[in-house]
């Protein structure tokens, strides 16, 4: 019994909640790494990163990217989940669109594919000369986009990086919420039909309420790693992009700590993004609870 | 009168008839769902189709143009990203971290996992939320003092301090579910092995654990998929160009730009990287579908 829970513990406390309980000390001091003192200076590194400007446009980005990517992923991807499970016949049983399990399949694969490949993939669509997306658009005649930079212009950076991201996930949570749709009794959708709902009322009135904590938990997901985005917003744009406009809090953190040896200040960083996670998600109950939704939390 | 009416008009004509005209609106709704959804279908898989064709060509064909079909069809990139880039022994790499921490955390996960859900004790309540924080805290919070530990520890940059980090990050995802299985199994069987004189050990690996099966196959394939596809735990402690994994070793060639890139053999590369996982996926499909409903029924 006490190895059963005990070794698993003990793991999980050195390696994963000792660091989150360090990183907040750390977050105190202004230790460098090359030796062993930490000088205790109070809250002196946040108020070093809220006066540096580039990293509030890292923190401006990275909300930017929680307030975006949750809500265009979860409507796409539930608009796509109920095309494939009530889009059949509206007589005799219930049932998808013919094909659906094709469909189905192939909208996981980018789920699959890892992240660092993805942002490779993509970045190579985006290649002004030889990309795939220029091609396209100069082969329907659009010549004023010859050779745009994608990424490479602030204008269209952190929207074309956006489009990456939801690229990866949309299959995820559609194949999440299909599962939750087929969850709901038939004699539901029936009742819904004999009453006369149409489709579209079918898919607002009866679904949507009922997957609503399917749909909260993705919300959250998606606005945690909306939050992160570490591996996209690097591959896709190293530095930043272009005047920082693909800069987000993870990057920031990342070369603060791993090239400039500020520890200090990363783990400070640290914990503003973990403060912005909590919010993040404290906001998501708050609204669906207001809005009439349950108030337990999915477990 | 009606009773006439109703009698002259036979069911089968009238439900004929209906049916004929629900199934123009059908057959709308039908094919607008399947052009959208078709449409979604092409926006995935072109890119993919897109990075296989420039996979076999040479990078000069490449910046040619996006469409044009390479003059020759040969595995030249393949190999040299396998043999010259490295490819083949980060591949090697990732396979031993992954399969050894997959091992690790499923053993480990479902033990903790069932002790929470099968026993009642003082601060199972306290565990309980600690791992749900180690699933909503950013791993960021974490990263720079668990460089330091491994540092101190001695295990920086060596694949046995990777693999222990990969087992401690994916424990909380992997108690949660297995968590919610194991309550559902039924008790009467683990009394029953242990009336017959099973011990823990015993009632665990070989009762308890063989019935949770179906739940342990889906949390491995998602642990899988996650720990295969992991970059910023290695990027950050994992640093040693000896020890590098898959996706280490791919983002190594897309941060060359502006030297001499070989673009073609980093297509390749890349196509190497995902081959595996896609077929793991086309294999246990049916497997991970199931076990996405599984995971929302929670």
């Amino acid at each position: 019994m006490a190895v059963f829970m005990g070794l698993p513990l003990v793991i999980y406390l050195v390696f994963v909640i000792s660091p989150f309980a360090q990183a907040v000390y750390y977050s105190l001091t202004s230790w460098n790494g090359f030796n062993n003192q930490m000088p205790f200076i109070g809250l002196a590194n946040y108020v070093q990163l809220f006066q540096d400007n580039i990293f509030m446009i890292a923190v401006r980005n990275s909300i930017i990217l929680a307030i975006f990517l949750p809500v265009i992923t979860v409507i796409l991807s539930l608009v796509l989940a109920t095309l494939v499970t009530i889009g059949g016949s509206s007589r005799g049983q219930i049932k998808g669109l013919r094909g659906a399990g094709f469909y189905r399949i192939i909208s996981f694969f980018p789920y699959v594919i890892p992240a660092v490949v993805i942002g490779i993939i993509w970045g190579q669509i985006y290649d002004p000369s030889a990309g795939l997306l220029n091609g396209i658009l100069t082969g329907l005649g659009f010549d004023g986009l010859k050779s745009y930079p994608w990424l490479g212009d602030s204008r269209t950076a952190m929207v074309a990086s956006m489009v990456v991201i939801v690229w990866g996930f949309v299959g995820f949570y559609m194949i999440l919420f299909i599962a939750a749709i087929k969850g709901i009794p038939a004699e539901t959708y029936e009742a819904a039909r004999i009453d006369g709902a149409g489709r579209f009322r079918t898919a607002i009135s009866i679904t949507i309420p009922l997957i609503r904590e399917n749909v909260q938990t993705a919300y959250i997901y998606m606005g945690i790693l909306a939050l992160d985005a570490f591996v996209y917003m690097s591959v896709l744009n190293s530095t930043g992009g272009p005047e920082n406009s693909t800069l987000v809090i993870a990057q920031k953190l990342f070369t603060t700590a791993f090239s400039k040896g500020q520890f200090g200040l990363a783990c400070a960083m640290g914990v503003v993004l973990a403060a912005l996670t909590l919010i993040f998600a404290g906001l998501v109950f708050l609204v669906n609870r207001l809005t009439g939704g349950r108030t337990e939390v999915a477990e | 009168m009606t009773l006439k009416l109703s009698n002259t008009t036979p069911p089968v004509q009238g439900h004929v008839q209906r049916k004929a005209r629900e199934t123009r609106a059908d057959k709308t709704v039908a094919g607008v769902s399947h052009v959208l959804l078709a449409l979604w279908a092409l926006m995935v898989l072109i890119p993919l189709a897109w990075t296989l064709l420039s996979s076999f060509k040479t990078t000069k064909e490449i910046f040619a143009s996006p469409f044009s079909l390479p003059e020759h069809w040969s595995f030249t990139n393949y190999v040299t990203a396998w043999a010259t880039a490295g490819i083949g022994s980060y591949f090697l790499n990732t396979v031993i971290v992954v399969g050894c921490a997959l091992v690790i955390v499923m053993v480990l996960g479902a033990m903790c996992a069932y002790v929470l859900a099968r026993y009642a004790f003082r601060g199972s309540r306290a565990i309980y939320y600690l791992m749900l924080a180690g699933l909503t805290f950013p791993i960021f919070l974490a990263i720079v003092p668990l460089f330091f530990i491994l540092k101190n520890i001695g295990l920086l940059n060596t694949l046995p301090g990777l693999i222990i980090v990969y087992v401690a990050f994916a424990l909380p995802f992997t108690v949660f579910f297995l968590f919610a299985f194991f309550q559902a199994l039924p008790t009467e069987i683990s009394e029953a092995a242990q009336i017959d004189g099973a011990g823990e050990w015993r009632t665990f690996f070989q009762v308890m654990l063989p019935m949770a099966r179906p739940g342990m196959a889906s949390v491995a394939i998602f642990n899988f998929l996650g720990l295969w596809n992991q970059y910023l735990i290695p990027v950050a402690i994992n640093t040693d160009q000896d020890h590098w994994v898959l996706s280490q070793g791919i983002a190594a060639f897309a941060g060359q730009q502006g030297y001499a890139v070989d673009f073609g053999s980093m297509f390749a590369a890349a196509v190497i990287v995902v081959v595996p996982v896609l077929v793991a996926y086309i294999f246990f499909q049916r497997q991970l579908q199931g076990s996405v409903s599984a995971g929302t029924m929670k």
